[in-house]
This record gives C-alpha cells, structure tokens and sequence, in this order.
C-alpha cells in the first residue's frame, strides 16, 4: 500500500526532501516508516529514534496501523517559540 | 479563541484586540522575539519550519486547553514561520481575564506548552553557518493536550 511521508526540519534537510511516496505492506504500522527511513538514511537514525508519529496531520504511537494513502510525518523534536 | 501561523509579520495589536472583553481586567500578552545570541554564538537570523496543518491544530489544541485550565476571557496565539529577523516576534501569545493572576498564569502556561507540543522547529543562522536547535522530543500524553497525563 502507497504511504505518502513528510519530513520536516533537520530530517528533511538530512534525506535531502520534505516529502517521498513508500510501499509498505497491507498491516504496516507506523514504526515501518522510520525504518523505511533509517535503512535508506543510516546517518538518520539517532534523530529518527527521537521523533514523534503524525498520521494524516494527527500525532500517532508507532505502533499505529496504517492505511493506504495515509500521509505519516516524523516529527523530530520540536523548538518552535 | 484565535490562532495563527503566518510567514508574515505578527501584530500585536491585533491579539490585544481579539482577546480583551468588557469582562477583562487584565490583558497579558508574550512575545517571542529573536535575539542576537545563544550559547556564546553571535545570532543573524533564525529561520522556522512548520508541518502546517497539524501545528495549527496543535495551537488550538493548547489555546483550548489553556481556555479550560485557568480563568480567562479568552486567548489568541500566533507563531510565524520563514524567516525571522533579530528583534522581530516569532510568537505571540495574548491572554484576556478579569485579573491579572490568571492573565499571567495561563499566558505562561500556555508557551510553555506551544515550546513541548507544535511542531514547530527553529534553524539558527551564525557566520559560521546554520543548525537546527536541539528541540524538545513530543510525548504523546502531552500531545493530545492533557498536561501530566
């Protein structure tokens, strides 16, 4: 099934873009997202291990069971203000 | 209840506005504002990233929360996001309540809440170059506005 996955801050500037489309199989759960992410971005993986889920602009646990056309975002620790 | 997330410049004035009622003894307002240092570094400028639709939301969720936590009249919250120069706000945050307890109480509750909660993330820029600022990880208890969950 078709994720659609957005990175923002030092994770989009770390993957080189803010957005990438993932095949993920049919029970995928958040979780398969940040080691999508990790195993095509080694060096991502400290910060990947402390961000957040959002799935379809709502936060997630990582264990949230995804659906296709879902857009899940890693949000990396935050520093707005 | 107003909230805002622009790349255009904040007006204060306009919070005030929103906020105060004929009820309202007190009106505090906070702002964020960016400064020329941080750990030894000389600052140039910031620069803000947003995942928009969900940091909107996020803001609501704590003028929201702020609004049934503490005796106020109402509050208005806006955060901007691009490019913020030395001096300029990058956050706003207005509280209204009949008294100057409360307007200050809740105002600080509710930045310290918008810091840990939206996802909202600040690049810093020195002559040397730029960085994202070590955040603060999101919890999910704290996510969905219910403070020491």
């Amino acid at each position: 099934m078709r994720i659609h996955v957005r990175l923002f801050a030092a994770l989009a500037d770390g993957a080189g873009c803010r957005s990438f489309d993932l095949d993920l199989p049919p029970g995928a759960r958040a979780e398969a997202v940040r080691l999508a992410l990790v195993e095509r971005f080694p060096r991502l993986a400290g910060l990947c291990g402390r961000s957040a889920f959002a799935v379809n602009a709502e936060y997630a646990d990582a264990d949230r069971l995804l659906a296709a056309g879902d857009e899940v975002a890693l949000i990396p620790p935050v520093s707005g203000g | 209840m107003y909230v805002q997330l622009t790349s255009d410049a904040l007006d204060a004035q306009r919070l005030v506005q929103a906020v105060r009622t004929d009820a309202s003894g007190a009106v505090t307002l906070f702002y964020g504002v960016v400064r020329n240092h941080n750990e030894g570094r000389g600052v140039l400028y910031l620069e803000y990233d947003a995942y928009p639709e969900l940091a909107e939301k996020q803001l609501r969720a704590v003028a929201e929360e702020t609004l049934s936590r503490f005796a106020i009249d109402d509050i208005a919250i806006a955060h901007r996001i691009g490019r913020v120069e030395i001096g300029e706000a990058s956050l706003l945050v207005a509280v209204a309540s009949a008294h100057r307890a409360d307007a200050f109480t809740a105002c600080h509750a509710a930045v310290d809440r918008i810091k840990e909660t939206v996802p909202i993330w600040k690049k810093e820029y020195w002559e040397g170059g730029g960085v994202w600022l070590d955040g603060t990880p999101v919890a999910l208890a704290e996510q969905v506005g219910e403070p020491g969950a």
